[in-house]
């Protein structure tokens, strides 16, 4: 498979009046066409940011992209002119965002905002963009979606709202699709639903995925790698099943034996990560995950650890990965 | 106090219903209800946890809210510890209030972010006139002791809290009159995951020391697995299935309750990729015009000709061992 998408030493940071806010502090990934990768960590510890860095989408000031570089399809995005960018996004590169309550405009019909990006990137006619935008709630699952062109988004669900967005980002047919939690919104009836729509969509037209989220749960069945996120750097990065089954990371460990298991029969205390995520005010010398980290060493605390080898495509941000074990849980002794 | 198989019953509740009335026109004529919940019946025991789930609208916080009074119910009745709550009048409700607070979901809206820690905890102190400042004031260190905060924090305001630490304080508040009923509605869908298990371990520990009662709101089921003794589920204002934690998990007899649980996604791929799961169509219709007969069978795989016809009954559909409360026709096939 060609390389979609290679992010390196991506740096965002935020001026503001109570200092500088270290957000993506120099993470690197890549992606290749058709591949499917999920962004995983709490609030706060850069997920979002890093997408939008990506779409140059980072209110500037007080946000600024300070060092990186992000090659798509041989060309650097965070080099390129605006007006290029602009051709890209939307047209190569869509975004589904996390709320389809407030990323709809309240006062134009589904039709208006879903012909405007065809007319602008496609070049189609009114009744062209018309009837691919039906064409795209029908694939969605929206029945009857030619009438539905003229309502507005009041009269549609939370679900229907977010199909209706999935619909509008991929009617350009992009080759890279970002989600940023695309189901939080949502109930877990309609998150099952909109999980399953992606999946079959990304089978039928072979773009690529990065999906967003904090939940490990949602994320399992359906990518084939993942990046673990905390304060701003990725701390652990591997294919799917390696990363549930071979974690070597303590704060994904952790992450995993906070969620209570629904075969857990019996009714074990669930794990806890003590403390909180850290202040991004300050660019942390040592881990930052070391002042809520069960294993710290002091080698934690006098260097940050960059991402190691640690397996098969498996890489982990921890000085201690090697003497980590599978059948161990978060907190156990080692 | 009733009893029922040999457990002291704390709440009874009674075919309780609220109906929100739909205005419409100049002169603001009711043209119809939002009927959000219609008729429910349950008991909760003392010490016990009680998860109740369902969907967005489903009528579940408007349950919790309508069990505290906290709005009037159209029908029905709510029993605590013996006492009719429907029937007191305002000064003996605000006496009854003691003894049954509330946990919110939104840590960020629950708390007046002009009113300090302190403040904040203390005021159902002072509401209800317990205690002089001093001895308020001991009590909120203590409250804050609890919930596993530093008393240092009391002059404080609620910005400089993170959100778990504000749910905190949220439990310390519901706990500063010394309740024995506690309604929590959503305490930890507006917090991360790694804080979630924080405050589930914290609630379950209260439980245990202070020997409250629960009704735990919300809509993650694996959470409430996890704290719930028994489980209730709702749906378009009613209670489709009800029974112990593992009667609900490990044999469920409702198709919606086997479509929620199938919903749940598994944090672990393998299980994910060899899953069967059972996809609910469309959305829940509005609880203004909900269908008639059994309210599932438009989304219901299993509805048959009955189920168009008959409203099912709410049942108890095992014999022998713990009791198993079910709103289905077919509620058999699935035995």
């Amino acid at each position: 498979m060609a390389r979609l998408l290679d992010v390196t030493d991506l740096i965002t940071r935020f001026y503001t009046e109570d200092g500088v806010v270290h957000a993506v502090n120099g993470i690197s990934y890549s992606l290749d066409e058709g591949e499917s990768m999920a962004l995983v960590g709490e609030s706060g510890c850069g997920k979002s940011v890093s997408v939008l860095s990506i779409m140059r989408l980072i209110p500037s000031p007080p946000g600024r992209i300070d060092g990186g570089k992000v090659i798509y399809n041989d060309r650097d995005l965070l080099a390129i002119s605006n007006e290029e960018m602009r051709t890209i996004r939307g047209r190569e590169i869509a975004m589904v965002f996390q709320d389809p309550m407030t990323s709809l405009n309240p006062v134009l019909t589904i039709g208006r905002q879903m012909t405007e990006g065809l007319k602008l990137h496609l070049g189609m006619n009114d009744s062209q963009a018309k009837s691919r935008a039906a064409e795209m709630l029908e694939m969605v699952g929206i029945p009857g979606a030619a009438d539905h062109l003229s309502d507005y988004p009041h009269q549609f669900s939370g679900g229907m709202r977010q199909r209706v967005m999935i619909a509008m980002g991929l009617s350009c047919n992009p080759s890279l699709l970002i989600a940023d939690e695309p189901t939080t919104a949502l109930d877990v009836t309609i998150q099952a639903q909109i999980v399953e729509l992606v999946k079959q969509l990304q089978a039928k037209l072979g773009m690529a995925i990065i999906w967003i989220t904090h939940d490990l749960g949602v994320v399992a069945g359906m990518v084939e790698k993942v990046a673990v996120m905390y304060a701003g750097y990725i701390v652990e990065m591997a294919p799917v099943n390696e990363l549930y089954k071979h974690h070597r990371h303590p704060y994904t460990m952790g992450l995993l034996d906070s969620l209570p298991k629904l075969d857990q029969k019996h009714r074990e205390r669930l794990a806890t990560i003590k403390g909180l995520p850290p202040d991004l005010l300050s660019e942390p010398k040592s881990c930052p995950f070391a002042p809520r980290c069960p294993y710290v060493i002091n080698q934690c605390w006098e260097e940050n650890p960059p991402l190691m080898p640690s397996g098969p495509d498996h890489f982990t941000a921890c000085w201690r990965f090697e003497v980590m074990r599978d059948d161990m849980h978060f907190g156990d002794k080692i | 106090m009733s009893e029922a198989n040999g457990r002291e019953i704390l709440v009874e509740v009674k075919n309780l219903k609220k109906y929100f009335p739909i205005m419409r026109g100049v002169l603001r004529r009711q043209v119809g209800a939002v009927q959000a919940v219609d008729g429910v019946t349950f008991n909760i025991y003392k010490g016990e946890t009680l998860g109740l789930v369902g969907e967005s609208g489903c009528g579940k916080s408007t349950t919790g809210r309508t069990i505290l009074q906290l709005l009037t119910p159209t029908a029905g009745h709510v029993k605590f510890s013996g006492t009719d709550l429907t029937t007191l009048n305002k000064s003996d409700m605000r006496k009854a209030r003691r003894d049954m607070q509330m946990i919110f979901q939104d840590p960020y809206a629950s708390l007046n972010p002009r009113l300090s820690i302190g403040s904040i905890i203390g005021e159902p102190l002072q509401i209800n006139n317990i205690g002089d400042t001093n001895s308020r004031k001991e009590r909120v260190s203590e409250l804050l002791k609890i919930v596993g905060l530093n008393p240092f924090f009391i002059n404080r305001y609620p910005h400089e809290f993170s959100g778990g630490q504000r749910q905190r304080i949220g439990i310390a508040r519901a706990l500063a009159t010394n309740p024995s009923f506690i309604v929590a509605d959503e305490p930890i869908s507006a917090l991360d995951v790694s804080i979630q298990a924080q405050v589930v371990n914290l609630l379950d520990d209260l439980s245990t020391e202070l020997g409250l009662t629960y009704l735990f709101i919300a809509h993650d089921l694996s959470m409430v697995r996890y704290i719930s003794d028994r489980v209730a589920v709702m749906y378009l204002g009613r209670i489709v299935e009800l029974s112990d934690r593992d009667g609900i998990f490990d044999l469920p007899l409702h198709p919606y309750t086997q479509a929620l649980l199938s919903a749940i996604p598994i944090p672990d791929p393998e299980k994910e990729g060899k899953r069967q799961r059972l996809i609910l169509e469309g959305d829940v219709p509005s609880p203004a015009n909900p269908p008639k007969a059994c309210r599932f069978h438009p989304r219901c795989s299993y509805a048959t000709e009955i189920c168009s016809q008959e409203d099912p009954e709410f049942r108890n559909a095992i014999a022998e061992g713990p009791e198993h409360w079910v709103a289905c026709h077919h509620a058999e096939k699935f035995m």
